[in-house]
This record gives structure tokens, sequence and C-alpha cells, in this order.
């Protein structure tokens, strides 16, 4: 077959005939644009994010699918026996679940910049003349959309299951907020890895092993006071337990100062730390 | 000042680069003239893509220095990627989207407002055969309209620079030579094109300089016909009438020329290399002398002809070794990357 039929219509393809009078239009030397500003170049790559969700709806699967299963199996699960009843557990468990399920989801950022780079694409952002971190932001900020997405599916089915916060809509908005602030710092660990490790199966590999004991080993399912002094010591520790803290006290119409404290602090390094990391692997490589 | 520069696109000098163990760059020196194609001819493996990469700014070189238009490509980096443009081997394009939104993507990145970077994407893909294309996803494009997206992705801001690797490997001749009007039309612009390829006959035909690239290293330099005439023998190609002849024309070729001589696929064709060492007459007089034994002895000969030897032997002679496949550097490079 000819080259250029690359879907079978049937029809005749019509053969590209390269002409140089076509070619000298687009060849004409312009005059080149100024670069364009750090913003402007994130927001167009987070059009690139938006365009491939438009192309592939089947990731949002993820974004869908999962979060609900995880509600459901959890509060049913664990309802009756840690709580009076499932809806009972809920109040104190929607929050946790909402954290755990966007947490999870932050790792596929670093999976999708591993796929993006096998494919080559990156070789040609990278020779690009913009801000350096836009292809990463502008992805991040992508992916931002789906964490809000993935909280909002979860509040939903939370509410249908009967979860009522006492916080209100503006409770619960801060609440989403907080989660999606510390999701998008927290993305910037995947991201490096994803530049690192060598395939995407590594990548989910290195996640499962860093997130399941983060979103287990914490104050997500039940009241750390029953737990191992040791154990304690760790959930205490864990940025997770300070996340789910603090939107938990949101969406409850308080507030929880010293676990948002916390939460800034961890933003603030995740993105100063593996933001550096990831830059100068990109750069180097 | 103008946007072309006369003189040097490229100037590198022993750049080295090791992936773990492999010595992708071994002391590569380079020196392209503007304006021009020039072409890094060598085998899979010797050391193209990466030398590529290394002066796109995508890769740091080990050691040694390389300048693009008078830019370091490690301390001026950003001043080498306003000038030049890169298509991959691999697919530099996101596939997940159609023509006309890639086009429009890099566009507003090259800092293109909204409906300048939708004119140019028409203009593109217009210029290039892709019109009927243009709201289909890429990874629907059959490897030749690949192709053309991924050079009018990398025309978008008419780069003085443009790194070609492997333009056409795993393309049909039809697309192949649609690529190579492409290339001509691109440099006839005046912008200087860096083409790597593994085919002789490419770089035969579109280059005006050539570097034959082996480990790391350039193993030659020049234009097509200086290399072809460096290995110094020529290569006389006869088409004998009947082809229950030629064992015959083949023995008296042998004696009378004392040389190699080759039978190929065709059953009537013979193909004798002249001129070599040792020869005391030259190309033309044995091939002469070669053709009154032919008709002594009865034989008829259709087709002759004496010319230079192929790119091909070129690289036999230059590397003792035909130009055959070896790994691929690219897969090597993000093994040891990592």
């Amino acid at each position: 077959m000819s080259s250029d039929t690359a879907t079978s219509t049937g029809r005749a393809p019509t053969v590209y005939v390269p002409s140089s009078e076509a070619l000298a239009t687009v060849l004409a030397p312009g005059a080149r644009p100024p670069r364009p500003s750090p913003l402007s170049a994130s927001l167009t790559f987070s059009w690139r994010a938006l365009l491939k969700i438009k192309h592939v709806p089947e990731q949002l699967f993820d974004v869908t699918a999962f979060p609900i299963i995880m509600v459901l199996m959890f509060t049913y699960l664990f309802g009756g026996a840690l709580a009076d009843s499932p809806r009972d557990y809920l109040q104190f468990f929607l929050p946790g679940i909402m954290v755990t399920s966007v947490v999870m989801i932050t790792m596929y950022t670093g999976v999708g910049l591993n796929t993006d780079i096998e494919k080559g694409v990156f070789d040609r952002f990278r020779t690009l003349p913009v801000w350096r971190p836009a292809a990463l932001v502008g992805m991040i900020v992508g992916d931002v959309l789906r964490y809000v997405l993935a909280a909002l599916v979860i509040l939903g089915v939370g509410l249908v299951l009967g979860f009522r916060p006492d916080g209100g809509v503006l409770g619960v908005l801060a609440g989403i907020g907080l989660l999606v602030v510390f999701s998008f710092a927290f993305s910037w660990v995947w991201t490096f890895f994803g530049l690192v490790l060598r395939s995407e199966k590594s990548v989910m590999g290195v996640s499962m092993m860093v997130l399941f004991p983060l979103t287990f080993l914490s104050n997500v399912f039940v009241d750390p006071s029953t737990m191992p002094g040791w154990l304690q010591a760790f959930v205490k520790a864990n940025p997770i337990t300070h996340l789910v803290s603090s939107v938990r006290a949101a969406m409850a119409g308080a507030t929880d100062s010293s676990a948002m404290i916390w939460i800034v602090l961890w933003s603030a390094a995740f993105i100063l730390i593996f933001g550096t990391l990831t830059m100068h692997r990109y750069n180097r490589r | 000042m103008s946007r072309r520069t006369s003189g040097l696109a490229i100037e590198a000098e022993g750049l080295t680069r090791s992936f773990g163990e492999t010595r992708a760059l071994a002391g590569m020196d380079l020196q392209v003239p503007a304006g021009t194609v020039y072409g890094l001819l060598g085998p899979n493996g010797a050391g193209k893509t990466t030398a590529v990469r290394v002066l796109a700014t995508l890769l740091r070189p080990d050691g040694g220095q390389a300048r693009v238009f008078g830019h370091d490509v490690l301390s001026e980096a950003d001043a080498v990627r306003a000038r030049v443009s890169l298509t991959g081997q691999y697919a530099s394009v996101d596939e997940d989207l159609t023509g006309t939104e890639n086009l429009i993507l890099l566009g507003r990145l090259l800092g293109l407002p909204k409906s300048a970077a939708r004119q140019r994407a028409e203009q593109l893909l217009a210029a290039f055969g892709l019109t009927e294309a243009a709201g289909r996803q890429v990874k629907k494009y059959s490897g030749g309209m690949r192709r053309r997206i991924d050079i009018a992705a990398s025309i978008l801001n008419t780069p003085d620079l443009l790194f070609l690797d492997e333009p056409t490997t795993g393309l049909d001749p039809r697309s192949r030579n649609q690529v190579w009007e492409i290339v001509r039309a691109v440099v006839a612009h005046g912008t200087t094109v860096l083409l790597t390829t593994q085919y002789l006959d490419e770089a035969d035909k579109l280059a005006s300089r050539i570097a034959v690239v082996d480990h790391g290293r350039v193993i030659a330099e020049g234009t097509p016909g200086e290399l072809k005439s460096s290995v110094g023998s020529g290569t006389v190609h006869l088409r004998l009438r009947n082809a229950d002849q030629r064992p015959e024309a083949e023995r008296l070729l042998q004696t009378t020329l004392s040389v190699p001589v080759q039978l190929e696929a065709d059953p009537v064709a013979i193909t004798a290399r002249v001129g070599g060492d040792g020869s005391a007459l030259d190309a033309s007089a044995q091939a002469a002398r070669a053709l009154g034994e032919l008709s002594r002895a009865g034989i008829v000969v259709d087709d002759f002809s004496l010319g230079q030897p192929s790119l091909d032997e070129v690289f036999l002679a230059l590397t003792d070794r035909p130009a055959g496949p070896a790994t691929d550097e690219r897969d090597d490079e993000l093994e040891a990357a990592r």
C-alpha cells in the first residue's frame, strides 16, 4: 500500500508532491517572536495535558472508578467494626480516604512522565528556548485538575452515603484546597522518580512501596492512640497524618493550625528538594 | 544582525561521551559550514545520534567542546536552542495529539500569539500535504506522514540549523524522496542541515560534505567526490546479452585485469573494481582492455559503464567491514543514563 494511506478509508489517496512554492512560503524566515513568559509556557504545557485527556479519556478511569471503589470498600469493610455503623464511620473516614486516593493518584504523574520521555517528545521540548521547568510544571498543573476531579468524585459518593460535614461548603472547599496544594508539591517526588527510573513498571513499583506505608500507617483509617509507641512515633511524623488532620478539621468547620503549618512546611520541602532534583536530572541527561 | 550566518554552523573538538562501558563518542571533531547539508554517515551505534544530542543541547559531553554559531552548547545552551531544531530518530511530536494541535502547541511555546500559531500551523500542514490529516491524531499517521509532521514541527521557527537524525530510516522509497525534496528546499532557504544517515546513497545525493563516523570518531571527511577518489579505484559495470556467457566473461576479466570480479544478482550483470593499488594502468585503460578482450571472445556487451566507487565501497575500504547494523544507540543511552 502507499505510504499516505494510514487509515483504510478505501478512497484513493492523493499523493503528496512537495511543491517548492508552498515550501518557500513556510520557509521564509519571519521575525522571531519574543520567548513566552514562564507562566505562559507552563499554561501551554497544561493545555497539552488537557488535550491528552480529551483524546485519551480512558485515563480518567483512575481518578473516577478507583476512588469510588476505595470509598465503598473501606466504608463497609471497617464501618461496622470501628464505629457503630458505616454512616458514623464515614464522618471520620471520608476526609482520610479522600487524601489516600488523591495522594495515590499523584504517582501517575511520574508514570506519565516516564512514558513521555520514552516516546521522545520530550527531546523536542528540551530543545526549545523556553523556561526549563515549564514542561513539568504544565504537566503537573494538568494533573492537579485530575486531583480535583478525584476529590469531587469522592465527595459526591460520600454525600450519597451520608457524609454530612459540619464545615459546610466553605469547609469542604478549604479541605480540598489543602489536599490539592499538598498533592501538587508531592507530585515532584514522582517527576524525579519518573526521570531516574528505567521503566514505567519500576516507577509504579517504587511509588507503591512509598505510598502504601505512608497512607496506611497514618490516622486515615483509625485513631492512632491504640497503636504501639514506635508506630505512633512514625504516624505522628508522617506528612499524610498532618494532611488528614488538617483536612478533617477544615471539613468539620475547625482549624488545626499546627497540622496546617506542617503541611505548608512539607509542601515547601517537597517542591524545594524534589523540584530541584527533578530539574537537575531533567537538564543533565 | 543577519539571521543567517556565514562561516561555521558547528565547530566541535574532541567530543567524548561514554555510557557505562560504551564509548559513544571517542574524540569527535566536526566543522560544519553554514548553509549546506552536512552528512554524518555511519552504521548504527557509530555515535551519530549521540553527537546530534550533544550538539542539540540534549546531552552533556564528558569532554571536548562544541559551539553552534559560535555559542557554546553547555554555557550558552539557551542561545543555541533559539537557533536550532531537532527531528529525532523517534517521533518528536506528541502522538496523542492531532497534527494541528502539535503545531499550535509548538507555535505557542515559541512565543506566537494564538491566532498566529493557528495560521502558521495551517500553512505548514498545507505545504507538507497534511491538510486532510490535520485533525487526526498523529499516532494514526503513516510513517511518511509522521516524518513530515515531524519536520514541519522542526521548521516552525525557521531554524538556522536543523538536525535530522536518520530522517528516512524505515520509509518507503516514495516517502524517502519526499523527505529529500523537503531537505533540499530547507537548505535552499538558508538553513544549515546536519543529517545523519546510514544510507550511503542518501548522503551522496543530499550532502555537500560528509563525515564518515565509526566508533565515535570521524574517520574520513570531505565532499562525496573526494571520499570516493580517496579510495583510489573505479568500478566497471557490465551487462551481457547472454547470461550463459557470464562464466566465461568472469574468467576473462579475472585473467586480463587481475582484479576482483563480482557477479551481481542480475544474471547478466558483472562488476569489477579497476585502477586499484599496484596496477600499471589507470582505470579507463584497464576498462578498455577488458572490453577488447570480451569482444575478441565473442561476448556481446549491452551496457557498459565506468564509474567512481560507491560510498558503500568507500566505507568498506575505510573500515574493512561493510556498513552493517550494530546496536541501537539511543537505547544504549537510555539504559546507561538511568
